[in-house]
């Protein structure tokens, strides 16, 4: 009596346990420190350096947990472990630069951070001393004239291919630019923003508000890309809720889509000011670096935290050691100012959330 | 304040594609109009062509007449936008506006047309809407939370608060129950059985017990096939419909012998 189903493994799905072996929890520190042990061993006998020495821990772990777990417990938990290794090894590998770039800033830059340092600018200051009030002044200054130009601007663009556009030619059109806006290097920017004050102010113009322009037409693709995507995330029901209760198209985009997406929205702003005021190229060529605190942004020169460092880097003076030091705790300052407006931004996503409390 | 409808000969398109075809049907004013039909037949693009809510999606456009108070909605000097403040819409699933306190949700229709009122004027508007809406005794102390608290019966109700806060003339309801339990769904029939007093209400159902239990009238919508137009293939007293209607479909439908 032969039938066409096919042979079934001896095990069938009854006989399967439902238990299996497993490894002590001791079991990967322990693989871990074995592979150290014999990597630091062989590391020694044939003098190799920290980083080889590390890389090879790793591997011979990645190598032996699995292995032992695949004896031991199944090839499945093996290949669990061995995905979580490399994983975590990934990971540890992203955190290097960071951690080294957090430790070089804050041990160089720190000793330089003072009260003075805050308050003074660099006007008449040769060797030590000094401050970066005024490119600390400039930073601000001129973000915000690039805030003010881009939020609106992307906010309404967005605005226009979420709720108005429908796809049409021209909303394609657009987002094929901003995509396009969005690989403009920043010394582009920098150099069109010069070139059009050129025309307009004549040869070696420099001012704040060139900067500022220059460093909107990095930030409007930026805020063009999150408020579309937060626009999108509002759901058509509550459109719809707005129309059928006699709501015209542009109350309800103001009134509703636009309140329910305010926070991704302010999230997306504020990133992308973190992300503009480190911008080094474009004020390097249009707003230019003084060592006196200018407040008006409509005329002269003005000093910004990125140029400050890069020229107290590059000419630091006689002797270098003041300008360097003052390099590193600018630097120390502009990281600080990036982290604070990425936490502001944290901060107000949860405020402006709608509230699902009961 | 109640108004009857009068459909003559509506076609409705998306685009190129014919969803509804050749429905005339009479709402009655102060009664409760119950459409019925299988999924696909046209009856919730119908419904929201009743106050031009299906004009959102676009391309979609319709041929023929609807007629309420002897003005045809689609003329073209007629704002949609007004259409939709005398004819109000709930919708298949509770969506009160997240970022609004439940005070705020039942005055959307008229804070968001930026009617000035007075305090007192719009305590009353909240207490006399969410009264209508059996919702009042239950929420009264806790407006200022948000809509998104309640239970999803209790945001069904507040989203019928809002509608008929700004006082339609037609009330169109797209699946009201289908979200809800059967408890909230016995509080919404009971509501629109006392809305029916005041306003001219015209639901879309899968449930025929709901639809006998709650409607006057009852169209029954179908299709010829997969692709075909929908079309209204009786229109009747739902008293009739669901005891011995006039086209076989019908009964075929009703007793469960779909062909």
């Amino acid at each position: 009596m032969s039938t066409d189903t096919p042979v079934r493994p001896e095990t069938s799905r009854a006989d399967q346990p439902m238990t299996h072996p497993v490894l002590p929890r001791w079991a990967p520190g322990l693989v871990a420190v074995v592979s150290l042990a014999a990597s630091t061993l062989a590391g020694l006998t044939l003098g190799w350096g920290p980083f080889a020495i590390g890389l090879v821990a790793v591997i011979l772990f990645a190598v032996a947990w699995p292995s032992w777990t695949r004896v031991v417990e199944s090839g499945r938990a093996a290949t669990d472990n061995l995905v979580t290794t490399l994983v975590w090894s990934a990971f540890g590998l992203a955190m290097i630069p960071l951690v080294t770039l957090a430790y070089a800033v804050i041990s160089k830059g720190s000793g330089v951070i003072s009260a003075q340092f805050f308050t003074y600018s660099m006007r008449n200051v040769i060797g030590e001393g000094g401050g970066i009030y005024h490119a600390i002044i400039g930073t601000l200054i001129i973000t915000a004239w690039a805030a003010v130009i881009s939020i609106p601007v992307g906010i309404m663009a967005a605005i226009y291919l979420v709720e108005y556009g429908e796809n049409g030619r021209l909303a394609r059109a657009l987002t094929f630019l901003v995509d396009v806006m969005t690989g403009i290097p920043s010394i582009v920017a920098g150099l069109f923003a010069y070139s059009l004050f050129r025309l307009i102010f004549g040869p070696g113009v420099r001012m704040g508000i060139g900067g500022s322009i220059a460093l909107s037409i990095l930030m409007i693709p930026i805020v063009v890309r999150a408020a579309e995507e937060m626009l999108k995330l509002v759901p058509d029901e509550l459109r719809e809720a707005a129309y059928a209760l006699g709501v015209p198209k542009w109350r309800t985009v103001t009134k509703v889509v636009l309140p329910t997406a305010l926070a991704g929205i302010v999230t997306g702003v504020m990133l992308a000011i973190a992300r503009v005021a480190g911008e080094t190229a474009p004020l390097l060529i249009i707003a230019g670096d003084t060592d006196s605190v200018n407040f008006n942004a409509f005329s002269e020169r003005m000093a910004t935290l990125p140029v400050f460092i890069f020229y107290s880097y590059t000419q630091p003076g006689v002797p270098p050691q003041y300008g360097q030091d003052r390099a590193w705790g600018a630097a120390l300052v502009l990281i600080s100012i990036v982290m604070i407006l990425n936490l502001v931004a944290r901060w107000i996503s949860t405020f402006f959330s709608p509230k699902s409390g009961r | 304040m109640a108004k009857s409808i009068d459909v003559s000969d509506l076609d409705i398109y998306y685009g190129d594609f014919k969803a509804v075809e050749g429905v005339s049907m009479t709402i009655t004013a102060r009664s409760v109009t119950a459409l019925i039909g299988p999924s696909g037949c046209g009856k919730s693009t119908f419904l929201r062509s009743l106050n031009r809510m299906h004009e959102v999606i676009p391309g979609a456009r319709v041929e023929g007449k609807i007629v309420m108070d002897g003005q045809n909605m689609y003329d073209p000097d007629v704002d949609p936008v007004q259409v939709r403040r005398s004819v109000g819409m709930v919708f298949q699933r509770p969506n009160p506006f997240p970022t609004m306190t439940i005070y705020d949700n039942v005055l959307a229709g008229n804070r968001l047309n930026a009617k000035r009122m007075s305090k007192s004027e719009s305590d009353a508007i909240v207490e006399r809407s969410l009264t209508g809406a059996n919702l009042w005794g239950e929420v009264k102390d806790r407006l200022n939370k948000p809509g998104s608290s309640l239970s999803g019966g209790q945001q069904q109700r507040l989203c019928i608060a809002r509608a008929i806060a700004v006082e339609p003339q037609v009330l169109l309801m797209d699946e009201p129950c289908s979200a809800l339990d059967p408890i909230s769904t016995s509080a919404i029939e009971d509501l629109i059985h006392d809305l029916k007093a005041e306003y001219t209400i015209v639901i879309v159902t899968h449930n025929m017990q709901q639809a006998a239990r709650v409607s006057e009238d009852t169209g029954f919508f179908n299709l010829a096939g997969a692709g075909q137009p929908g079309r209204l293939v009786e229109m009747n007293q739902t008293k009739k419909i669901f005891s011995n209607p006039d086209e076989p479909a019908t009964e075929a439908y009703i007793s469960g012998r779909f062909g």
